[in-house]
Parts: structure tokens; sequence; C-alpha cells
């Protein structure tokens, strides 16, 4: 189903569009609007994990000047929901620390922050319950994990697939708590005025946060309005939205009139907008004598919060990745006293295929076969749980092209190099990448053409760093048989037409999606040259052609790594990734989004853990300082390629999700290297100094 | 407590009240509307907020306002001059050294900064010898621009166009 129109803008590098505006400032962000006569938020937030607020003494606050208003838990407007996250102030219960109990409202951020710390929150509290083992009896199956997947497989007999086995392994890898961290803390600028609610939101669907909001607050959606000019990332944290949200929207309708402004503290972000869960992953593989899989387990447990659940649907990618006539994948969780989970990066593939690739990489050795070899041998030539085709299936391309590329045969034989005159380990590893097509229904986009050649094409969606604002344009230009230069895009409100949120690496299917029937249907009904106001509407439905194929992406990732024979420290000097994504719209932004995910898989794999206090149930590490990303000097060179893959079932411009695939299985190449490298096996993440030199 | 100061932001002067607790940064983008100069972390922990003060990178969110009379204030938006990018913000859009842009204007600072610092000799960490005039080479680059923290992951484009931009 893909056409052949074009203008060749499809697949042109072409330089982002907003680039100049954001290299020089000129980018508005949402916390820099409307600052004329604004008030500033700052929340107050319960001081312990678990029981309830008996007092809130605001004497203090009260006298402070240029404060305007105080809210408190229990004494605010009524919200309509059932979803405990969003129901921001509507009782005194607490169910994790650093919940918003209230929220002080004043003329300068200073005073609002001041006041805010005057607060006297005194609460009953019960000792909080955070610790997740894999052996707790109030383990519970979800009913399904993220979005709408099964929450276990089950396929032939894996015990007996395992006794039988010339080759087992049985291994449990952990990864940590992690934190999106959006360089551009979570901000709002809420304004209620005429009976309307207008938001500024760092969002990644302008439209999900109307959609949200309001029901919330019993208003029709025409009466709100969201925009999102320029967002600062997300990484998922900004999918959903999260309590941050409601609170500021709370504060405006208590003060009509004013716009109130709320930016979420870095220290805030680690408690109330979402973060990655822990999870304990058990791993059992069998195989034959000449190396192939015959059973596979991924047992997973995990932890949600006691008020909502997010089910990490960290062992699905096992179900497709790796042919096995006995498989099982199961998920389990612990509902604690800790703040909502929800999506971070490759949100199930990300920590899943830490896990798989570890293993396999295990197996490989177990087996005597080379890793890059294994996979390979081990490919499926159908979806293992469905039996569908793959509507394109390049793993092994990827692979190959990737040895080669990296000089894969050309290294040493395992964990025997010595460390050289300065002390240094080499070692290389490698892992497989890959992410499902996700395309979701009901992204609209218009299109009217200006006379003279010109086009303005309009969708809701959100460019949050992606490139989305480029390639969506380049779409458009391909679409419409014309120059980029002579589309005029508008996104990221909710006056424009419906359009999903930014994730899943879901975006460019399903808004380029809308912005291709569209410009088909205009160019259908008005010609190759419409008159000035001729226009015409396109809507994504869903794909016609998921039921005939199992759609995926693919790529291939190795590392290079340097280990300090003395102080355990690791350095990653080179990686390259080979993806098979179909077709790349624009190779200049896609580059940059591979580098991104894994740059931030190299950062999962050496650096980032957030850690949980036991007995106050708060994130100990949490700032910049504590909770380490990745900086310019953690990074190496990194060599992006990938395959001309031809897809044309995904959708009509050919093209794949690459959002996320690059992060998912760089955490394990870098596993694998040290692996390699020095001997030691660490499975688990981050792989700090500590687990190396015991 | 308020206290009256006069800025000089861009090239224009700018006469302000601040309330003796207010940051460079809060002053910049709270009171005047001047909004190149981006909030990370409010803690010094980020980069993103890194403006040129009198010729010297800084983090404004450290920075009381008050203490910056009569200074010299330079954001991204001023670095080139006239209104055109500074051929740093130039490099760093021919890389695409940036994705969602919350973190480049304190690049694009920190990177001007940066090449003073190492034309006047400054060592960093990974300098072998102090002695010597400073090479910026890649291993260089990446320490002193380690300050500026990228969440996109922009790093290996923002070190090729300050490689560029150097030449
Ligand atoms: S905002 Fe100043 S360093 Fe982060
Ligand atoms: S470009 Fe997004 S944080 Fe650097």
């Amino acid at each position: 189903m893909t056409q052949d129109v074009g203008s060749g803008a499809v697949g042109s590098p072409v330089e982002r569009l907003d680039g100049q505006a954001k290299v020089t400032g000129n980018a508005p962000y949402a916390f820099e609007q409307l600052t004329e006569g604004a008030v500033y938020l700052h929340p107050l937030r319960a001081p312990v994990a678990r029981g309830r607020v008996t007092e809130m003494d605001t004497s203090a606050a009260e006298a402070v000047g240029g404060v305007r208003a105080i809210l408190l838990a229990g004494q605010v407007e009524q919200l309509d929901t059932r979803d405990r996250e969003l129901a921001v102030l509507q009782s005194r219960e607490v169910a994790f620390r650093g919940q918003y109990v209230g929220a002080v409202l004043a003329t300068t951020p200073e005073n609002a922050r001041h006041a805010a710390s005057l607060v006297r929150v005194s609460c009953a509290a019960s000792p909080p319950d955070v610790a997740l083992e894999g052996d707790r009896a109030d383990l519970y199956a979800p009913e399904v994990v993220n979005p709408r997947f099964g929450t276990d497989t089950e396929q032939g007999d894996t015990d007996s697939a395992f006794e039988e086995a010339a080759y087992f392994i049985d291994r449990t890898y952990r990864t940590p708590m992690e934190h999106n961290n959006p360089m551009e803390p979570h901000a709002t600028v809420a304004h209620w005025d005429g009976g309307e609610l207008s938001l500024y939101d760092s969002t990644q669907g302008a439209h999900s946060v109307r959609a949200t909001l309001a029901p919330l607050f019993g208003l029709p959606t025409d009466r709100v309005r969201v925009q999102a000019p320029h967002v600062g990332g997300g990484f998922g944290s900004k999918g959903l939205p999260h309590a941050n949200v409601v609170l500021a929207a709370l504060a405006a309708r208590s003060v009509p009139g004013t716009p109130v402004k709320f930016a979420v503290t870095r220290q805030q972000i680690f408690t109330v907008a979402g973060h990655r869960t822990p999870t304990i992953q058990r791993i059992r593989l069998g195989a034959t004598r000449s190396g192939e899989l015959t059973a596979i387990t991924h047992d997973v447990v995990e932890h949600t919060s006691r008020i909502k659940e997010f089910a990490e649907q960290t062992a699905v990618p096992t179900r497709n990745m790796y042919r096995a006539a006995n498989r099982r994948t199961t998920h389990r969780l612990a509902a604690l006293d800790v703040p909502v989970p929800s999506w971070m990066r490759a949100p199930g593939e990300c920590p899943g295929m830490f896990a798989l690739e570890s293993a396999v990489d295990e197996m490989a050795r177990e087996c005597g076969q080379d890793p890059v070899e294994f996979r390979i041998r081990n490919e499926p030539s159908e979806d293992p749980e469905t039996g569908l085709p793959f509507s394109s299936h390049n793993l092994a391309t990827c692979l190959r092209r990737g040895a080669e590329g990296f000089g894969w045969y050309d290294r040493n034989a395992p964990a025997r190099s010595s460390p050289d005159a300065a002390g240094w380990i080499p070692g290389v590893g490698v892992a497989a990448s890959t992410y499902p097509v996700f395309r979701s229904p009901g992204s609209r986009a218009l299109v009217l053409a200006e006379g003279s050649g010109r086009y303005r094409v309009s969708i809701g969606a959100v460019d949050i760093g992606t490139g989305a604002r480029t390639a969506l344009t380049q779409i458009a230009a391909d679409a419409l048989g014309t120059e980029v230069s002579a589309i005029d895009l508008r996104i990221a409100d909710t006056a424009l037409p419906y359009a999903n949120v930014a994730g899943g690496s879901s975006g460019t299917t399903c808004w380029g999606t809308a912005i291709h029937e569209a410009a088909g249907k205009l160019r259908a009904e008005h010609g190759s040259a419409p008159l000035p106001g001729a226009s015409a509407e396109g809507e994504t439905t869903s794909n016609p052609e998921s039921g005939r194929f199992a759609m995926h992406a693919y790529g291939a990732q190795f590392a290079e790594v340097r280990v300090h024979a003395d102080t355990g420290e690791v350095r990653v000097p080179r990686m390259l990734g080979v993806f098979a994504v179909g077709r790349v719209i624009n190779p200049r932004t896609a580059r940059s989004q591979f580098l991104g995910g894994m740059t931030m898989g190299l950062s999962m794999a050496l650096h980032e853990e957030a850690v949980l206090d036991h007995e106050l149930g708060h994130v100990v590490n949490q700032d910049l300082a504590e909770y380490h990303i990745a900086t310019n000097a953690d990074v190496g060179a990194i060599e992006i390629t990938w395959l001309d893959e031809q897809d044309p079932h995904v959708n009509p411009m050919g093209s794949k999700g690459i959002g996320e695939i690059g992060i998912v299985g760089t955490a394990a190449a870098v596993a694998n290297a040290v692996q390699h490298a020095t001997g030691v096996r660490v499975r688990q993440l981050p792989i700090t100094p500590d687990k190396l030199i015991s | 407590m308020e206290r009256p100061v006069t800025l000089h932001v861009d090239g224009t002067a700018r006469k302000l009240s601040v309330d003796t607790r207010t940051t460079l940064l809060d002053a910049l983008r709270e009171q005047l509307a001047v909004t190149a100069s981006k909030k990370g972390c409010d803690h010094g922990q980020c980069g993103a907020c890194t403006v040129l003060l009198d010729g010297r990178r800084v983090l404004a969110c450290l920075v009381l306002a008050v203490t910056c009379d009569r200074s010299e204030v330079t954001t991204a938006d001023g670095l080139g001059g006239s209104g055109s990018p500074h051929p740093v913000q130039r490099a760093l859009l021919e890389h695409d050294g940036l994705q969602c842009g919350y973190c480049t204007p304190g690049q694009a600072c920190s990177a001007v900064g940066m090449l003073d610092e190492a034309k006047a000799g400054w060592p960093s960490a990974v300098t072998e010898d102090p002695r010597q005039n400073v090479e910026l080479t890649e291993d260089e680059i990446r320490e002193r621009m380690s300050g500026n923290l990228c969440r996109c992951g922009a790093y290996p484009n923002i070190v090729a166009a300050l490689r560029e931009a150097i030449r």
C-alpha cells in the first residue's frame, strides 16, 4: 500500500525546521507563556509514605506577602474521577511520600516557595512497604500488561523441554527503578477564564491532556484548550497526564482570570511524573547440542503503586524474539507504597531485552557458539506466538552487517585479554533490539490549499524533540507532490484536529498516515493544482493488515568497553547500531533518535538507579547530582546505520517507529562486553565498579 | 527585601527591582521575559541555564540577581550579536546537535565560554600538560562540556559541531 507519489521530500536529510529557534533560545516552552499577571504555584507534599494528613497549619504561610490562595487536601472542589493518581487533593489519605497534599499560590516564585515551607503538615503515619522481592507472598497477576497484552502465555511443555535439553541455564536479572528525567521539567500554565480552561502544558499529547482533564472538571471538551508549542523531552513521562497538571488546573479554577504557573521541580519529578518499575526477571533457556533453543521461560516480578496499577510488559518481547517450541512468559506485581510507575522509553522491551539478550549471550557461550551466529540460528521464520508471517524481518542482516562494520570477528577470545599499561581491559559485546509497530486509529489531519502552490496542514500532534515537525512536513510535501518550503504545518494545539499521544514510537505512523490520507483526498477531489480554499480531511484507521502480519522493527547493537582492572570503572569508547525500521523519513533527525536511544541505554547500563529508602519511602538520590545520567564525557563514538528496508504493510509511508528501539538492547550489549572483558557476568543494573571488583 | 539593579542583557540595559532571593535565572525568565536561558534543575546540576556573565560561563540558577548590578549577561539569543546565530549555533544546527532543544541554549553559551577558556590556556581534568597550549581534542571537548546534560543524547553531534566551529 506504499504509494509512490512524492517530491523526494521523504528520505532527505532536511534540517530541523525549529532548529534555529531552539539553538538561539527563541522556541517557547510551556512555562514561558502568559507570564503577565500570573501567580506561581508551589505544592505541599506528604512528609510520610503511608498514612493520612491530620492537620495543616497555614497561619504563618498566610502572613507572607503576595500569597493569593492556599489549597489543602480535602478542602477543594470535587473532581469526577476514579483514577486515584489524578484525584488530586480529594482526600487526606497518603499513598506515597511526596504526594501532593496542597498548594500555595503567590505573586512571585520566591514567596510561593517560602510560604509553602511555612505550612505545617501533620500526619498519622504507619511504616511504608516499598521493598520489592521476588518471593513476596502478595504478588498478583494483573489482568493485562501495558498497553493491552496478555499477562501470561504458555506454549508447549517447558518443564519437559528443560529436562531433555543438552544445555540449560537458569538466571535471574534485576533492573532498578529509573526515572525519565527529561531536561525540561513538567510544567503547566493554566488559565480559567470566562468558563474556559486553557493550558500550556509540557506534554506528549495535547489532545490526551484535554480528554483527561475535561471530564475531571465536568467540562465539555470544547471548553478546554491545551497547547504544547515546544516540549523539552518526555521519554514517556509526559505521555499520560500526571497529578501536576490536575493540580495546576485545580489552582487556576480557584483564582479565575489569573494564570497559574506551575513547574514541577527536579526533585518532585522523582515522585509525581512516573518512573520505570524495578524488575526481577528469571529466565530459563534450554538448547540442543547444536545450539537450537527448545524452551524459553521469562518470569517477571515488578512493582506498582497502591493507588493505580501500571503493569510493565517486560516479558512481551520474549514472545516473538526467538524460535522455540516451548515457551512461557509471566508477569507478577507487588502493589507498594510507591509513586505511580508509568511509561519510560520502551516500557517492556527495554528492561525485558536487557534480561533476554544477556541470557541469550550466556547460552551462546554455554553452547560454545558465537553470539552473533547463535542469534541468527535461532531466528524465527514466523511469529512464534501467533504463527503470522512477519511484514518484514531483517534482524539477521542487521547482525551480519553490524558484525562486519564493527570488526566483531577480529575480537579476542573471551576474557583472555590482559590489562594494557594503564590498567584497562578491553571487551566487546552484541545484543539484538526490537520494537513493535504500533498504530492507533483516530488521528485526523486537515490539508488546506492556500493558493500559489502552498498548503496549510493542521494536526494536533506534538513534537517533543523527535523531529515530528520536520518529518510531518516532509510527509505532507511528498504526498502533495511539492517542496517542504510550500508546507505550513500547524501542530501542538487542541484547536487543531485530533492526534494520538506521542508514544509507542507510533507518532509518525498515526499522524503521517492521516496527513497522507488528507493529501490523497485533496488531490483526488481537487487535482494537483487545487484552488485556494480547497481542503480535505484524512483519518488514520486501524491497520487493515494487522491481522495478517506480525510487525516489528529490529536492530543489532555492538559495544566496545574498557574495564579498569584496579578500579572496576567501565568506559564505552565505541558503539555501533544497525537498524531495520522500514523507510526512514529524515536521515538527519532519525540518526539523532537512534543516538539518543543508545545514549540512554548506555546511561541505563552504567549509571541509572533510583534508590528507595525502605524506612521513609522516598527516592534518596532525587536530583541530577545523585541520580546519574550519561554526560558528554561518558559517551564515546556512536555509529548509526540502517538497512534500506521496504515494508509495504505498516503504513502508507512504509516507516516503522524509531523513538524507542535505540534504547532496547544497549544495556545488554554493554553487559555482554563487560563479561567478555572480565569474565564477570553482571546481572543487576547498573554495572557499577563494586559489582566488578569483589 | 528588594533592590534595584541594572542588567545589560544581550546588549540592552534593563532596570528592575529584584527580591534579594531572586536568582539571575528567575530575574531573566520571570521578570524580564528573557527565556533563552532554561531551567532544568534550579540547583546547578544540569547546565540548562548557562549564560555568559561578563564573558564567563556561569549557571544562572546559582547566581543571585542582586549581585549582578551593571553586569553584561549574554544568553543564547544574544550570542551571535545583531540577531544572527553565532558560528557555534550554526554548527549545532548543521550537525543536528539537539533534539528537544531544551538544553541547547545552555550548550551554546557553555561552548562559547569553553572556547575562550581553552584559548586562554585553562586546563581541564583531561589536559595532559597544563603548560602547553590546550588542543581541543574530542576528549577535551567532552570533558569541558560535561556540565551541560542532554537527556536527548545529542552529545556526539555536539562534539562534532564544536570540532567544526573550532576550525
Ligand atoms: S537550571 Fe541551572 S544548572 Fe540546572
Ligand atoms: S536536546 Fe533535549 S536535552 Fe539536549
